[in-house]
């Protein structure tokens, strides 16, 4: 169960950018949670709300969307969703992936008072 | 008030990382993460690989545990440098702890750092620790399925040793299956099948590990 310090560094964070925008209250935060990332998004909402309790995140909404995981052939040059974590390209048969989506744990936005 | 961030979680995390990997490529020195499920057999893998390998290449390991330090006594039996650290119950080893063992090495006096992560296979996937490469072991009494029910450790692993194949015989488990799961989350696998019991196999995992070595040290 990681997702303690994946909400502490998400929590720091936060708290870094309310200062630089001189907010006060924060009202929600969207996550990009990578279909990839082994991330359970109620073990984080909860590891969230333990660690804001009485600051001025507590309350805070957290809205998590999974990033489906998506992938280009290095060979063919097509894009795919990577489905059942299987790396080959359903066109090619190719097993040069990259992974353009699907991995990332990332704050995309924030709203504040 | 909106505010657009688009900032990774992990990126605290993922700096510090990359400041170890700058200390560890400065000093010439190769570091793998060594990671698995409690009890497939880091530890034993590891004493295994130093008898085999200590005249030729020297050797120190980082031990991460939630508690207790059994496994950096094996370890320094065999008359190596280790540290233990304690986690006191997080899950995996982060760039930070790592960097808080720098001061009990002599980085100059070591070619290869093995960094033997917290028994888990979920979490220690996530954190980077400034590793050149990431290694994991699976054992074959863990079952078939574990590469499509853990596909981040499998996907971000550079080489899988899949251990305990002495007790094949015992298990309604495929070698071949595992392999072509794991082939599946990851067709740049490099994997290795053995028994640290008997040995079957390790010659092979010492010879690729002594090719991933970095040879000569930057003047």
């Amino acid at each position: 169960m990681h997702e303690m310090s994946i909400a502490q560094s998400l929590v720091d964070i936060l708290k870094e950018e309310m200062v630089k925008h001189d907010a006060r209250v924060l009202k929600s935060v969207r996550l990009h949670i990578g279909q990839l990332s082994a991330i359970v998004p109620e073990a984080l909402s909860f590891c969230f709300q333990v660690i804001t309790e009485g600051t001025e995140m507590e309350g805070a909404q957290l809205h998590m969307e999974i990033i489906p995981l998506k992938g280009i052939c290095k060979s063919c040059h097509n894009d795919f969703e990577i489905e059942d974590y299987a790396f080959e390209c359903p066109h090619c048969k190719g097993t040069d992936i990259e992974t353009v989506a699907g991995q990332d744990l990332a704050i995309v936005e924030m709203e504040v008072d | 008030m909106k505010i657009s961030v688009v900032k990774n979680i992990l990126e605290a995390n993922d700096r510090i990382a990359q400041e170890n990997r700058a200390i560890f490529d400065q000093k010439g020195l190769t570091v793998f993460n060594l990671m698995s499920s409690p009890g497939a057999g880091k530890t034993s893998l590891l004493e295994k690989t130093i008898d085999a390998l200590k005249d030729q290449v020297k050797l120190g390991v980082i031990e991460g545990d939630i508690q207790s330090s059994q496994d950096a006594e094996r370890i320094a039996q065999k008359g190596i440098p280790v540290v233990q650290i304690n986690t006191g119950g997080a899950c995996h080893l982060d760039g930070n702890m790592i960097r808080d063992t720098f001061k009990e090495f002599n980085f100059d006096d070591l070619d290869l750092l093995v960094v033997e992560n917290v028994g888990n296979l979920v979490c220690p996937a996530e954190f980077k620790v400034g590793e050149d490469f990431k290694a994991m072991i699976l054992s074959v009494t863990e079952g078939e399925d574990k590469p499509t029910k853990y596909p981040l450790m499998f996907h971000e692993s550079k080489v899988l040793i899949i251990n305990k194949i002495d007790l094949l015989p015992y298990l309604d488990v495929s070698l071949e299956t595992i392999k072509k799961e794991a082939l599946k989350v990851n067709p740049h696998l490099t994997i290795f099948e053995v028994s640290c019991k008997t040995g079957q196999g390790l010659d092979a995992w010492y010879d690729w590990l002594k090719e991933q070595v970095k040879t000569g040290r930057p003047a």
